[in-house]
């Protein structure tokens, strides 16, 4: 069963890093997989430009549950503007790859960090050049 | 606890089979001794599958797999009859070897009605009857679904077919070696088996067709099997297959016990807050236990599962090739994300109360695991 995954991948998987919520977070990321129906929540706690705090919620699969947890632990502690530069494939290879069909997860754990970011200038009014978001289409 | 994708091979199958592939090997067609003799295996394994069933040893044809069987009953019916009509039924949970048949035949010209079910998986006969046209040549309903394990009333269904005097076949993959069949009880005049599915080897299967029914055959050649299956045979598979068979009467009993182990993993699984049983409660596979829990995702389950050395399999659009949810488990009613949270168990003859017990004791923590990281049912 466990074939396809990486060993790194089920590390996080089975000792998932940063689970839970942010009661009083700067920014939440609400994102859902067009592919396969899964929910992934992102909550950050920002502090000087800098996330001070990343946490997340996920319903989905070994590989989603991995990539939220590892996107939150390569997000801690960076600038906005250096988390907004973690992309959907860094977090993939962060955790040393994982299968073609999983691909799709670690779209949405990138999305969904950068969907609260983007959340968080919303509400506190400040302005920043945000990346593109891509779209699932674009990488399959 | 997943014995329904394949079970392994007994010794003593592999045992019956060994000296067919060196010494005893011959050709059943030459006329040499030692073809001979593969011959006279072969219909001993024939007569031994045909009682399996209550059939009779001409009735039954050796294929390479449930799937194929499955083929030349759907396509071999339907090319056959192809002047008298152009219509089959079905149902919308039957495997996919029966689905994407019927599917293909579709854009052949033919026409399938896919009848529905009710919530835990059943086949109304009601519904046969009033879908039979004057063109209907052939109904097709599984006898147990592979995921939910629902026994299908396939006599009353068989007495519908019988009186419209209408070939029935039912792809018995999930029952034939695991629950004794009678094809005349049960009124079918096509049934598909697979040996690998009752501790035989893979690579074999057969087709019962019953005595005055008529099909075309899928592979034309030397004219083996009642020209219906051209193609030397596997002598071993065969071999192994009548093995298997004959061991597997004398198993039912025990299967049938699996039934009280299977009660007390589904009574255990069900103290879970926010779990159900998919399929009926007592209609099913003495082996298979279906469930879903709320708020999460079958892969990361079985994963959790095979951490703990528990094998699982799952419905849940997360684990298919596909990425959409399972077909049976829509079938029955559930939202994509019912299905998501769908488990399934199945109990093999070497399973213990232990092992249940064991699985009761672990999956409660899993389940809490995986709902502490859902952001859903808060
Ligand atoms: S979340 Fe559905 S496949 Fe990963």
């Amino acid at each position: 069963m466990t074939d396809g995954y990486s060993e790194k991948v089920m590390e996080h998987f089975a000792n998932p890093r940063n689970v839970g919520e942010i009661k009083d977070a700067d920014g939440i990321g609400k994102v859902g997989n067009p592919v396969c129906g899964d929910v992934m929540w992102i909550y950050i706690k920002v502090k000087d430009d800098r996330l001070e705090d990343v946490k997340f919620k996920t319903f989905g699969c070994g590989a989603a549950i991995a990539t939220s947890s590892m996107i939150t632990e390569m997000a801690k502690g960076k600038t906005l503007e250096e988390a907004l530069k973690i992309s959907r494939g860094n977090v993939a290879d962060a955790l040393d790859g994982l299968p073609p069909i999983k691909m799709h997860c670690s779209n949405l754990a990138a999305d969904g960090l950068h969907a609260a970011i983007k959340d968080y200038l919303e509400k506190s009014g400040k302005k920043m050049e945000l990346p593109k978001i891509e779209t699932a289409e674009e990488h399959g | 606890m997943d014995h329904s994708a394949t079970t392994a091979a007994n010794p003593a199958v592999t045992e019956a089979m060994l000296p067919y592939f060196s010494e005893n090997f011959g050709n059943p067609s030459s006329l040499y001794s030692i073809g001979r003799q593969a011959r006279r295996a072969i219909e001993e394994a024939r007569q031994k599958v045909a009682d399996l069933i209550g059939a009779k040893k001409e009735e039954i044809i050796f294929t390479g797999s449930g799937t194929e069987s499955d083929n030349l009953a759907i396509k071999g019916i339907a090319y056959k009859n192809r002047k008298k009509g152009d219509h089959i039924i079905t149902s919308s949970i039957e495997h996919h070897a029966v689905l994407h048949v019927c599917k293909y035949l579709e854009s052949q010209g033919f026409k399938v009605t896919y009848l529905p079910v009710n919530k835990d998986g059943i086949v109304n006969p009601a519904d046969v009857e009033k879908a039979i046209t004057s063109q209907t040549i052939l109904i097709t309903i599984m006898h147990a679904n592979n995921e939910i394990g629902t026994l299908q009333p396939l006599e009353d269904i068989g007495k519908i077919a019988r009186e419209k005097n209408i070939p029935f076949h039912t792809d018995a993959v999930q029952t034939a070696g695991k629950l004794p069949l009678d094809v005349e009880a049960l009124g079918v005049s096509l049934l598909s088996m697979s040996a690998h599915k009752m501790y035989g080897p893979k690579g074999v299967g057969a087709l019962y067709l019953r005595k005055g029914i008529f099909i075309e055959p899928l592979f034309h050649g030397g004219g083996h099997e009642r020209n219906l299956r051209s193609g030397t045979e596997n002598v071993p598979g065969i071999v192994g297959f009548g093995k298997a068979a004959e061991l597997a009467k004398q198993r039912f009993p025990e299967e049938a016990k699996l039934a009280d182990l299977r009660d007390r993993l589904i009574k255990g699984v069900l103290e879970i807050k926010d779990s159900y049983l998919n399929g009926h409660p007592t209609k099913r596979l003495p082996n298979n236990a279906n469930f879903r829990f709320s708020y999460i995702e079958g892969e990361s389950m079985i994963l959790n599962l095979d951490m703990k050395g528990v094998s699982a399999s799952t419905g849940s659009a997360c684990s298919s090739t596909s990425l959409e949810p399972s077909h049976v488990l829509m079938a029955i009613g559930l939202k994509p994300e019912e299905a998501h949270g769908s488990l399934r168990l199945t109990l093999g003859l070497g399973n213990t109360q232990d092992d249940v017990d064991y699985v009761v004791s672990v999956l409660p923590e899993i389940v809490n695991k995986l709902r502490m990281i859902s952001p859903l049912g808060r």
